[in-house]
């Protein structure tokens, strides 16, 4: 017998991964869950039918995510996770001792009851004693917060779903509002490569660029991802992602880790010449 | 109200029934509409769907006739007033403009008077125009801080009546496009006492006929005819409405009149809307609209926390000249931080791909309806609070008023059609004016055929013009000129 999952990155191009067993799938009252097991990713976790993480590839993009602004930026002490249920972002984030607080927002409590249960290596850290979790909509929390945190990271999942509203003007407008005057925003920003993708990757940056006075664009290789080729915004009111990387000082944190380091740091925000092009038109 | 207080099974669907058994059978047409089924427009075809254009039909036996129902037209027409308490219902195909219209031109003949509020949409003065009826004025009271004209006083309605004996008929909104009704019912009796007809334009209160906590509907509080916007809270295709008709009202001169006005190639898309829409109404509208008013109630609440919009509410009753309120009437006062509500209004479709339904100087209006869901309110109230961080400033000097009190020297009618010329608009002052000039939305007349134009009216124009708004009726499209009696 042979089953597979298949995810269309495209109506003409889809990913497909052998699966062993179906772990769970519950709609709740945004979206359909699922997790499933597979023998190359490992478990894997599809909202809508749509790959948001794999036990084999989630290191790269939550390190892409965390340690890049982390290493920027040292005196973060709170931090404000919108999405990111699955609890890898707060698992790398709790690496730091200088992390005071991480309020996490998500929105759907079953995505973070599922990982609970079957993505232990994600959703470890969700007990730490620093992690606050709201369930509540990212754009209603953030409108009530005015220069509170040092980090925001926006670890959403597609424009075209329930995540909608985390890619608007009006939700970039008020993460601006709710960091502190030397704060940063990082998000996931999709990928460049299909059309349709580097449209609505377009559209965020435009809308990023016109709120925080630096916003530059770095990427990532995530296998599982479409064209497997991932990018992300780095936006801030003071910091500059490259001249202010401070590798000495986070080095000196020792953490090991498997994708990032200060140097591929630096190379992240050297980006190919289309899409160079691409964020030209908008910016 | 539950589905059991139906007389007739709310579950049917007659035009739709039978466009699908249409479909079934695969008729060869050898008829209009010439695209038959889609196949002599492919471009059309793609764009709207095969499903769409197959039931783009024309009238024939099966299908009924909208001019003269008799079959499954009529059984939609007898089901959607059973569902709206109403004695017959018509479909309308021309929007509920044309339901206005014929529902005036149903009860008024040349040189009659008719007791409305000033504040009528546009449809209603054009029926004057048509039928020569004489217009007496209400004017409504106005709320002088939100700059909004509010309803009829039930102290206001007796003296025009008592005024205007000969009157026939008095028009109500219910509710005004702000949400804001009169006393209906106490106004029905006052009119009923007095011999004259109600007519009510419900083109924002459809769901009143489906919600426990909406002011009261038309036919429930005994108006003779009003005139339902199905396709605006009721969810059927632009352009489709329903008028509907008391028991003191000759159902078949009322269709006569229709004719008189209406196409006979009725629509099929926009008729069976409207059968999907009703039953979908009566099976489950009190469900659906009670989520609309929490979500319309959540969405002030957020609001009013941002601090300097003021999303107005129940709070605004005073048991006369506001009634009642429609708690799912989201408007905005927008003039405390500092911007006009048509401002506000295009910064959110410009900058944040928000279209809510108009602004005016001082408000702007979202519309909540049947297809709305909280992850958009979020964005509606996250982009207004970003509006204000962005763009707040000083409010003096902003103009407030909406509602100017107009005079009538002439008819609507004889203003129209009288010999006019055309003056630079500053040149008008003191003339009589014979076109209409509004604001689109929300198409109540600024000025209509036969009032004097006054220095206040010109300086309003010139401000609503100045802040964008979208200003139309003038046969001058600038409205840099207007037509005056000569």
């Amino acid at each position: 017998m042979e089953l597979w999952f298949s995810e269309n990155h495209t109506e003409d191009v889809k990913l497909s991964l052998r699966v062993n067993r179906q772990l769970y799938s519950k709609r709740s009252d945004y979206q359909r869950i699922d997790v499933f097991d597979t023998p190359e990713f490992g478990r894997v976790l599809a909202l809508d039918g749509n790959i948001m993480l794999t036990e084999r590839d989630e290191f790269i993009y939550d390190e892409m995510i965390v340690h890049v602004p982390m290493a920027v930026h040292p005196g973060i002490a709170k931090v404000l996770v919108i999405g990111a249920g699955d609890g890898g972002v707060v698992r790398e984030l709790t690496r730091y001792e200088q992390i005071k607080r991480i309020d996490l927002v998500e929105m759907d409590e079953l995505v973070v009851e599922a990982c609970r249960q079957y993505l232990p290596d994600n959703a470890c850290r969700l007990d730490d004693e620093r992690v606050h979790i709201y369930f509540e909509n990212g754009l209603k929390f953030i409108r009530r917060c005015e220069e509170e945190y040092d980090l925001i990271i926006v670890d959403s999942n597609d424009p075209f779903g329930p995540s909608e509203g985390l890619f608007t003007r009006e939700f970039y407008g008020n993460c601006y509002k709710a960091l502190k005057k030397d704060g940063i925003m990082v998000n996931q920003q999709g990928s460049p490569f299909y059309a349709e993708d580097a449209h609505a990757m377009q559209r965020s940056h435009k809308r990023i660029a016109s709120t925080f006075p630096i916003s530059r664009v770095y990427q990532a290789h995530i296998p599982t991802y479409a064209a497997g080729y991932w990018l992300f915004g780095f936006a801030s009111k003071k910091f500059h992602p490259i001249d202010d990387l401070d590798s000495t000082a986070w080095n000196a944190h020792h953490l090991r880790t498997r994708y990032y380091t200060t140097r591929l740091h630096v190379g992240a925000f050297y980006l190919p010449a289309f899409l160079e092009r691409m964020l030209e038109e908008v910016e | 109200m539950g589905i059991s207080t139906f007389a007739l099974d709310q579950n049917r669907a007659p035009i739709h029934e039978a466009l699908e058994q249409f479909r079934r059978i695969r008729v060869v047409p050898f008829d209009v509409p010439g695209h038959k089924r889609g196949r002599g427009n492919p471009e059309l075809t793609a764009f709207l769907g095969h499903q769409c254009v197959g039931v783009d039909v024309n009238s024939m036996k099966p299908l009924d006739n909208l001019c003269h129902p008799v079959s499954v037209i009529r059984e939609a027409e007898q089901l959607a007033a059973d569902a709206f308490g109403a004695a017959q219902a018509f479909l309308m195909v021309g929007g509920t403009t044309s339901a206005v219209q014929s529902m005036v031109l149903s009860v008024c003949k040349r040189g009659d008077e008719i007791i409305l509020p000033r504040n009528v949409h546009r449809s209603v003065i054009n029926a004057l125009v048509l039928c020569g009826a004489v217009p007496v004025y209400i004017n409504p009271e106005v709320d002088t801080r939100l700059g909004i004209s509010l309803g009829m006083k039930r102290e206001q309605v007796a003296k025009a009546i008592a005024a205007h004996p000969r009157a026939v008929a008095v028009l109500v909104n219910n509710p005004t496009y702000y949400g804001i009704c009169s006393d209906l019912r106490e106004i029905v009796r006052m009119v009923h006492a007095a011999g004259m007809l109600c007519l009510a334009d419900e083109a924002h209160g459809t769901h009143f006929y489906f919600g426990k906590n909406f002011p009261v509907s038309a036919m429930a509080a005994g108006a003779d005819m009003s005139a339902v916007s199905m396709h605006k809270s009721g969810g059927s295709l632009t352009q489709s409405s329903l008028l509907l008709t008391g028991p003191n009202i000759h159902a078949g001169y009322v269709r006569q009149i229709i004719n008189l006005t209406q196409t006979t190639s009725g629509s099929y898309l926009l008729m069976s809307s409207l059968d999907i829409s009703r039953r979908n109404l009566a099976l489950r509208g009190m469900k659906i609209f009670e989520r609309v008013r929490m979500l319309a109630e959540y969405a002030r609440s957020e609001i009013n926390l941002i601090g300097g919009y003021d999303a107005f509410g129940q709070e605004l009753v005073d048991k006369d000249a506001i009634y009642a309120f429609d708690p799912t009437k989201l408007s905005i006062h927008t003039r405390e931080i500092g911007l006009a509500g048509i401002e506000v209004y295009d910064i959110l479709r410009d900058d944040y791909d928000i279209q809510i339904e108009f602004g005016d100087i001082g408000n702007i209006l979202a519309y909540l309806s049947i297809g709305d869901r909280v992850q958009e309110v979020e964005r509606l109230v996250s982009a207004l609070a970003e509006i204000r961080r962005r763009f707040q400033r000083d409010p003096r000097g902003m103009l407030s008023q909406e509602y100017i009190d107009p005079e009538v020297v002439a008819t609507p009618q004889e203003a129209f059609y009288a010999e006019k010329i055309s003056l630079p608009l500053r040149e008008t002052e003191g003339r009589i004016c014979s076109e209409f000039v509004m604001c689109y939305p929300p198409g109540i007349p600024i000025l209509a055929p036969g009032e004097k134009i006054t220095p206040e009216i010109l300086d309003y124009i010139e401000y609503a013009k100045a802040k964008g708004c979208s200003m139309t009726g003038p046969e001058d499209p600038n409205i840099e000129r207007l037509n005056v009696l000569q």
